[in-house]
Formats: C-alpha cells, sequence, structure tokens
C-alpha cells in the first residue's frame, strides 16, 4: 500500500473529526444565545423544589467551559476535554456523565447497524449481479422492480407499516423497545432470543429498505464488467459458468460496491436512527430522541461527535482495505 | 417532448406520480376547507367518517384537511432546500474545475470532509443551536446549509470532463473570458446532470427535513408531513391501533419518493443516452 494514500486518508480521518469538533463548539455559539444555561434555570424554575445537582452542574458547566476565559482558550480545553472522550455531565439525567450513557447505548445500535448492513451488502449484492447474468433464472427479474421502489422509501416508513401489519395486526411480533420491559438484561439464551425477537422488525425495515440499493449498483457495475474482453477471453477458453461467474465477473464489479460503502454508511447510520425512534429500540437513536426532547445539550453534542467519529473511522477502515482488494489501485503512486 | 416522454416510461410515470399529488393539493384546497388542520377544530380520535374522510388526531386536527396543506408545504421545503443546494454547490463547482489549483483544492478538501459526517447529525446540531421559533422557510435554509456539498462534488467532476473537450479549448483560444466559457460553453452541457442533481437533492432535502421533524426539531405548529409523523409517533398512533393517522402521510411521503426516484431515473436516461437498461 502506498504510504502516501494512507497518510491522505489518515488526514482526511483527521479533519473530519476536527470538524466535527469545532462545528461542536461554535454552532451553539452562533445563535448568539446560551441554550446550556436557559434549560438550566428553566428547569430549575419549573421543578418548583430545589433540584439536586444544580447548583454542581452550573459550576460545571462554568468549569467545563470557562466561561470568563477568551474564546480560543475555551475552545483549547474543549478540543482537550474531547480528545480525553470527556462529554460532561447529562443535564436531564444528572449525576450521569454522557459517556456512561453513550457506553450504554452504543452496543445495541452498533449490533442492529452492523447486523442489517452486512446482510443487505451481502445479499444485495449477489442479487444484483445475478440479475445481470445472462444465465441466472428468469423469476429473478421480477424480484428487481419491487426491490427497486423499496430502496425509494426511507427506512423508517417502512418501519412503519411493519409494526402495524406484523405486531399491531398479526401480533407476531412486539411492539416496541429492545427487549420485553421489566426484564434485567443478562447473558442468557432465552434473553438472546428475546432481544432478538424485538430486533426482527427493525432490522427488516433497514435490510428491505437497502437491499435494492446495492442491487442496482451492482448490476450495473455487473453490465460493464460483463463486455469486458477478458470475459470474452475467459468465456472462449472454456471456464465453468461458475468460475466466470465468481472468479471474473463479480469479483470485478465488487470493488465499486465496497467504496460505494464506504460513501453511504452516513446515510445507513442517519436511517437506523431514525428506525430506533419509531420502535423504541434502546439504542443511540433513541436515546439523541429523548435527549432532544429534554434538551440535554451535552448529551446531544456528544452523540453527534461519537457518531461522526464511528461513522470516520468505518469509512477510514474501508478505504484501506481498499486497496487490498484492488490490485490495480497499489501501483497508482507506487 | 411528448414523444420523448412516451419513449422514456420512468420519467413520465415519475412525473406523473408529483403531478398527482400537486392535483390533489390543489384540488383539495378548492373543495375542503383546510381551517380544520388546526387542532381543536373537531372531535379528537375520530375513525374516518363523511364529515372527516380521514379521521381526526389526538388533537382534533381534521387530517385530510392537514393532508392537503401537508403535502405542498412538504415539496415547497424541499424545492427551496434543493434549489439553493444545488446553485450554491454548482456555481462552487464551476469556479473550482474552471481555476483549477488551489481554489481547487480547498473546495475538494471541505467538499471530502464535509460528505464525511452523516448531514442529519450536524442538522441537529444547528437546529438545536438556533432553537428559536424558525419558520418553514428558514427551515428549508438549514437543511439548506448542507445540501450543496454532494451537488458540489458530482457536478466539479463532470464539469472537470467538459472542460478538456474541443469546444472549450476552441473557446479559450479565440479569447472567451472565464465567465464566458463557465456560462455559455461548459454550463449548456451539464444541463441534463444539473437536473438529475437537482432532483436527487429536492429528495434528499425532503429526507432530512422529515427526520429533523420526527425527532421534534421541526417547525412544531406547521401541517407538514414530518411534523404529521411526529404526533403520531408522540403519542403512539400505532399502539392505538390508529391507521387513519399515520397511513396518509405514509402512503404520500412514498409515492413522493418515488415520484423523485423514477424522475430521477428518467433523467439519467436523458443524460446519458449510451446508458441503455440491461433490463
Amino acid at each position: 500500500m502506498p504510504i502516501r494514500y494512507v497518510l491522505q486518508r489518515l488526514g482526511l480521518f483527521v479533519a473530519v473529526v476536527w470538524a466535527a469538533a469545532t462545528l461542536n463548539f461554535f454552532l451553539p455559539r452562533i445563535s448568539g444565545q446560551d441554550p446550556v444555561r436557559e434549560k438550566l434555570m428553566q428547569q430549575a424554575a419549573s421543578s418548583g423544589y430545589v433540584h439536586t445537582g444544580i447548583n454542581e452542574m452550573v459550576e460545571e458547566y462554568q468549569r467545563q467551559f470557562g466561561l470568563d476565559q477568551p474564546l480560543w482558550r475555551q475552545y483549547l480545553t474543549y478540543l482537550e476535554n474531547v480528545a480525553r472522550f470527556d462529554f460532561g455531565y447529562s443535564i436531564a439525567n444528572y449525576p450521569r456523565t454522557v459517556v456512561s450513557i453513550l457506553a450504554d447505548s452504543l452496543p445495541w445500535t452498533i449490533g442492529l447497524l452492523l447486523i442489517t448492513t452486512i446482510l443487505a451488502f451481502a445479499i444485495g449484492t449477489l442479487a444484483g449481479a445475478l440479475l445481470a447474468w445472462p444465465r441466472s433464472p428468469r423469476f429473478l427479474q421480477y424480484l428487481f422492480p419491487p426491490l427497486l421502489t423499496l430502496s425509494a422509501i426511507p427506512f423508517f416508513l417502512l418501519g412503519l407499516v411493519l409494526i402495524y401489519i406484523f405486531a399491531f395486526q398479526l401480533r407476531l411480533l412486539p411492539l416496541f423497545g429492545g427487549y420485553t420491559p421489566g426484564r434485567f438484561p443478562e447473558l442468557s439464551l432465552s434473553f438472546a432470543l428475546d432481544v432478538g425477537k424485538h430486533a426482527v422488525l427493525p432490522a427488516l425495515s433497514i435490510l428491505l429498505a437497502s437491499l435494492g440499493f446495492w442491487a442496482l449498483g451492482m448490476r450495473g457495475m455487473m453490465v460493464t464488467v460483463e463486455g469486458e474482453d477478458y470475459m470474452t477471453f475467459a468465456e472462449a477458453a472454456g471456464f465453468k459458468d461458475r468460475t466466470l461467474f465468481f472468479s471474473y465477473a463479480l469479483r470485478n464489479a465488487l470493488l465499486p460496491q465496497t467504496t460505494a460503502l464506504g460513501l453511504s454508511l452516513g446515510q445507513l447510520l442517519s436511517g437506523a436512527l431514525l428506525v430506533e425512534v419509531i420502535f423504541s429500540f434502546p439504542g443511540i437513536g433513541s436515546v439523541l430522541y429523548n435527549a432532544i426532547r429534554q434538551f440535554d445539550y451535552f448529551l446531544i453534542q456528544g452523540i453527534v461527535f461519537t457518531i461522526v467519529l464511528g461513522v470516520t473511522f468505518a469509512t477510514l477502515i474501508l478505504d484501506l482495505i481498499y486497496p487490498l482488494l484492488d490490485p490495480r489501485i497499489t501501483y497508482e503512486r507506487g | 417532448m411528448l414523444r420523448y416522454l412516451r419513449r422514456n416510461r420512468q420519467l413520465l410515470a415519475g412525473l406523473t406520480l408529483i403531478a398527482l399529488l400537486l392535483v390533489f393539493a390543489g384540488v383539495g384546497r378548492l373543495v375542503w376547507d383546510t381551517a380544520q388542520g388546526a387542532p381543536l377544530s373537531g372531535p379528537p380520535n375520530r375513525p374516518p367518517s363523511w364529515e372527516h374522510p380521514l379521521g381526526t388526531d389526538r388533537q382534533g386536527r381534521d387530517l385530510l384537511a392537514v393532508m392537503i396543506e401537508a403535502t405542498p408545504l412538504t415539496l415547497y421545503i424541499g424545492l427551496l432546500a434543493g434549489s439553493l443546494g444545488v446553485a450554491i454547490g454548482t456555481a462552487l463547482a464551476l469556479v473550482a474545475a474552471y481555476k483549477g489549483g488551489r481554489v481547487d483544492a480547498i473546495m475538494r478538501g471541505v467538499v471530502d470532509v464535509g460528505l464525511t459526517i452523516p448531514p442529519l447529525l450536524l442538522l441537529i446540531l444547528l437546529a438545536v443551536s438556533l432553537n428559536t421559533g424558525l419558520t418553514v422557510s428558514q427551515m428549508a435554509l438549514v437543511v439548506a446549509s448542507l445540501a450543496w456539498l454532494f451537488p458540489a462534488r458530482t457536478i466539479r467532476a463532470q464539469a472537470l470532463s467538459i472542460k478538456e473537450r474541443a469546444y472549450v479549448q476552441v473557446a479559450r483560444l479565440s479569447g472567451a473570458s472565464g465567465a464566458k466559457i463557465i456560462f455559455l460553453e461548459i454550463m449548456p452541457n451539464l444541463l441534463p446532470y444539473l437536473a438529475a442533481t437537482f432532483v436527487g437533492a429536492v429528495s434528499a432535502a425532503i429526507l432530512a427535513s422529515i427526520g429533523l421533524e420526527i425527532l421534534g426539531l421541526g417547525v412544531i405548529e406547521a401541517n407538514t408531513l414530518g411534523i404529521t409523523l411526529y404526533w403520531v409517533n408522540y403519542y403512539s398512533a400505532l399502539l392505538h391501533g390508529m391507521w387513519w393517522w399515520f397511513l396518509p402521510p405514509v402512503i404520500i411521503i412514498i409515492l413522493l419518493f418515488i415520484g423523485l426516484f423514477l424522475i430521477s431515473a428518467g433523467l439519467d436516461d436523458l443524460a446519458n443516452p449510451r446508458r441503455r437498461r440491461a433490463v
């Protein structure tokens, strides 16, 4: 792998993370008001009794942002805190820290997104490849229009429809949540099954809506690859159909798909967040929804930064894997 | 034009879908009293009846009136944010592609960084920070603030390839000014791409605005499709089986996205006639 390429990707990674932290710091300030203080005051005024911890919170807030210090000092302090993963306290759930809330909800989101993305990518890509392959069964062609239609629908809308049909009308699956209310998360088979049952519909709404996207891209690439000279050569050389399909066509058409995966991660994630809201799935999307409702500013900032970090890191990994998959890239500037 | 539409069935189907939605909103406004879209204008939680063909929601809005108001309003947010995004993105892309060098490098850096960050999250941050009763148009501006990134990238790539064509070289050698080359030579050849990019940007802007609205960052008192879904979620309409409440916005949004998707696929065909469909 050329060192120049790696450095370039690393540079982009650092730039994005820095940009996210900077926007996190400056955006609240451009509006000219102080949403955090407003929220604290409002909470203190509305709760009637002396809210435990409100003084500490204001103090913490003053200390953390050092409001009496010049802006550039505040900015540097903020960057330093972010680098240490210190996002402060949650306003609505004091004295819980933002990081501890994130640690609880992140596994749910990562699990949901990882499984659905891998499944959708694998199934969609294979379906797209078969659709463009002249010797694949005919019935596949009828699958394409519905898949394509589904891919134009946002995940969460599909989720709403799925809940209504399968959970409300047919009562086959639970309506909402990540596990049966009242159960305590534990490491046991029955709990895992319970979680699985709750995850079917959220996963299905992401899966169904993204299959068509991968199938469409793959079909286009396969058509291009099939027109290449080496395909004609391989065919004339008398390779088996299976070898032609997997080693010649699929392998070469797969590379742009991987780039597309990197580019669409952010989109996938945004979609998954809304699916979580619709299903009250206990992941980071639901936490974000509640944080917005309660105006928990530190929590919102922490979530935004963590997600950007995660997506950017995943993109970096994919970017670094890409040249390994495609030997042609290695020689670009060697 | 009509003959072309007959051949390009995707474009025709997409345009028909969007036209149907507009006709629904236009005719609806004439024959139905949209003032009933306000809260407390009818009894709450009623299933469809002659008086309220789509029923009413928990706060007593007549849902037919809400849908008649919401369909064009949501489209308006998408059109405003999408056209601003494409206009700004195209201007920046053309300048960057034409000037090259440092200008281009800076533009590319900003776009690369911007596109890596999931747009919904930045919009959430922006909307939370502003937090003062936004109007619907201001909300469209918030969405537009990121809508230029993707057009800037795709249009730049197209402009770069057009820039190297012989007729641009000829224009440059015959002493045409930079602006003249950009607007008279490069721009007209970009039009089909611009149209496709525009439709894509409108659809992305609508998706982003609905996302913000579901999270509770929309204009709460406005009747848009996304705000209706926010109330659906807020009052758990699903758990109460109030299908008349959530099905209309879901169906309209689905038709909207499929219509826009078909138009953009059709325009793609127009832009690359060589890339004929295999199936």
